[in-house]
């Protein structure tokens, strides 16, 4: 089977910045490229919300956020248990795993269109329902119930964040506006999805590899860590797709929303209240390790798995 | 007519903060820029979410300056990548200040 060639944009950013090339996006288009995707996303799981029962719909996100706090505690607990990294440090690294990237989703979705597998698009609203509740527990975990800066301050961060505002605003401007009114903005934010996809995946490249150098610092066990723990997060994943009766797309999505960890929420908001805990070591694992493996490896592999496994892949 | 002049050089995602901490020592007004560099917690770049620095300029009276730098010693320091220094300013309306 050949590349998607949204990967090969990936392994260009890839390679050159582990080649020290001074190619480097501007911020602010990083920036653009960003809430192009996460509107996009917000968009189309909005148009494909209005077909689905609230009940199931409700049901459903309630499961989700369960299975962000699961995946989170298994990851605490996995760190716990190493006795590697100090209390603050496990319950940090935890709230990235049990919170989602959301350009590892899209990566999943473009794998998914590259096959011509559908799937079901109001995923999208699992993806802010995943956000948030990991990264709650994490600092619960570290702080008790209380914050570094207070829960004012944080609250406005953790649920007034750029993600999870244009991914709800996107949600809403998609059911409001529906399919046809969307239609005359399609051109930017769904036929240019892919291209949008491959310069941020360029630019993600490019970050990866920045943050390797601080990896191999950090030594073998965090490398370890940010490597079985995404296996374990698809895993979760699967059992609650299969709860769900997803279909093995919906079901790809959900493993690899299990498996990927945060890079923008949850950073931003562990750095606010727990300022103890080291920001490089959670960042530089799903950045530098957990990105590129669930993008390159990840997804295919874990597409391979549901495709063995999955009651009515073959349907 | 002098006043103090605070400089403060920090991680972007105190930017709310630092805002709110510096209005209640009692500063009148301050100025934000992007900033970038090294130090002993290592390259700070901006470029990637809020992975730069930020550079925060307080002109204010002695008394006020000392206040913030105090607050942010105890408050900031520890955790966070952060450095301060001031000197006397010449400033011409001493009353905006």
């Amino acid at each position: 089977m050949s590349l998607d060639p949204v990967i090969l944009f990936f392994l260009l950013g890839l390679a050159a910045g582990l080649m020290k090339s001074d190619l480097r996006l501007p911020a602010a288009v990083y920036e653009l490229l960003s809430v192009l995707l996460l509107l996009a996303i917000g968009m189309k799981g909005g148009m494909a919300m209005s077909g689905v029962p609230v009940l199931q719909l409700t049901s459903q996100l309630v499961a989700v956020a369960v299975m962000g706090l699961v995946t989170g505690l298994a990851a605490f607990a996995l760190l716990l248990l190493a006795r590697r990294l100090p209390r603050s440090d496990a319950a940090s690294i935890a709230a990235h795993y049990g919170s989602v990237s959301v350009g590892t989703y899209a990566v999943a979705v473009a794998y998914l269109e590259y096959l011509g597998v559908s799937y079901e698009s109001y995923i999208a609203a699992f993806v802010v329902v995943l956000e948030v509740p990991a990264i709650l527990m994490g600092i619960v975990l570290a702080r008790g119930l209380k914050p570094a800066g207070g829960w004012p301050s944080l609250a406005n961060e953790v649920f007034m964040g750029k993600s999870v505002v244009l991914l709800l605003g996107g949600m809403l401007i998609g059911i409001i506006a529906g399919p046809a009114g969307l239609e005359g903005i399609a051109p930017l934010f769904f036929d240019a999805f892919k291209g949008i996809l491959a310069l941020f995946l360029l630019e993600m490249g490019l970050i990866a590899a920045l943050q390797l150098g601080p990896a191999r610092r950090h030594g073998v066990f965090l490398l370890a860590f940010a490597l079985v723990m995404p296996l374990i997060g698809a895993l979760i994943g699967a059992a609650f797709a299969l709860a769900m009766g997803l279909s093995p797309g919906g079901a790809l999505l959900l493993c690899t929303l299990g498996a990927s960890a945060s890079y923008i929420a949850a950073p931003a908001a562990m750095r606010m209240a727990v300022p103890e805990a080291n920001p490089g070591l959670s960042l530089t694992a799903s950045l530098a390790v957990t990105f590129p493996f669930n993008v390159l490896v990840g997804i295919p592999l874990y597409y391979r798995i549901i495709q063995a496994f999955w009651p009515d892949a073959g349907a | 007519m002098q006043r103090t002049l605070l400089t403060i050089i920090t991680e972007a995602s105190l930017e709310r903060r630092l805002i709110a901490d510096i209005k209640t020592h009692g500063a009148h007004g301050y100025t934000i820029t992007e900033a970038q560099g090294e130090g002993s917690r290592g390259v700070r770049q901006p470029g990637f979410e809020k992975a730069g620095n930020i550079r925060i300029e307080i002109v204010c009276e002695a008394s006020v300056a000392t206040q913030i730098a105090l607050w942010l010693k105890e408050h900031y320091y520890r955790d966070y990548a952060m450095i301060l220094f001031s000197h006397e300013v010449e400033v011409l309306r001493p009353d905006k200040f």
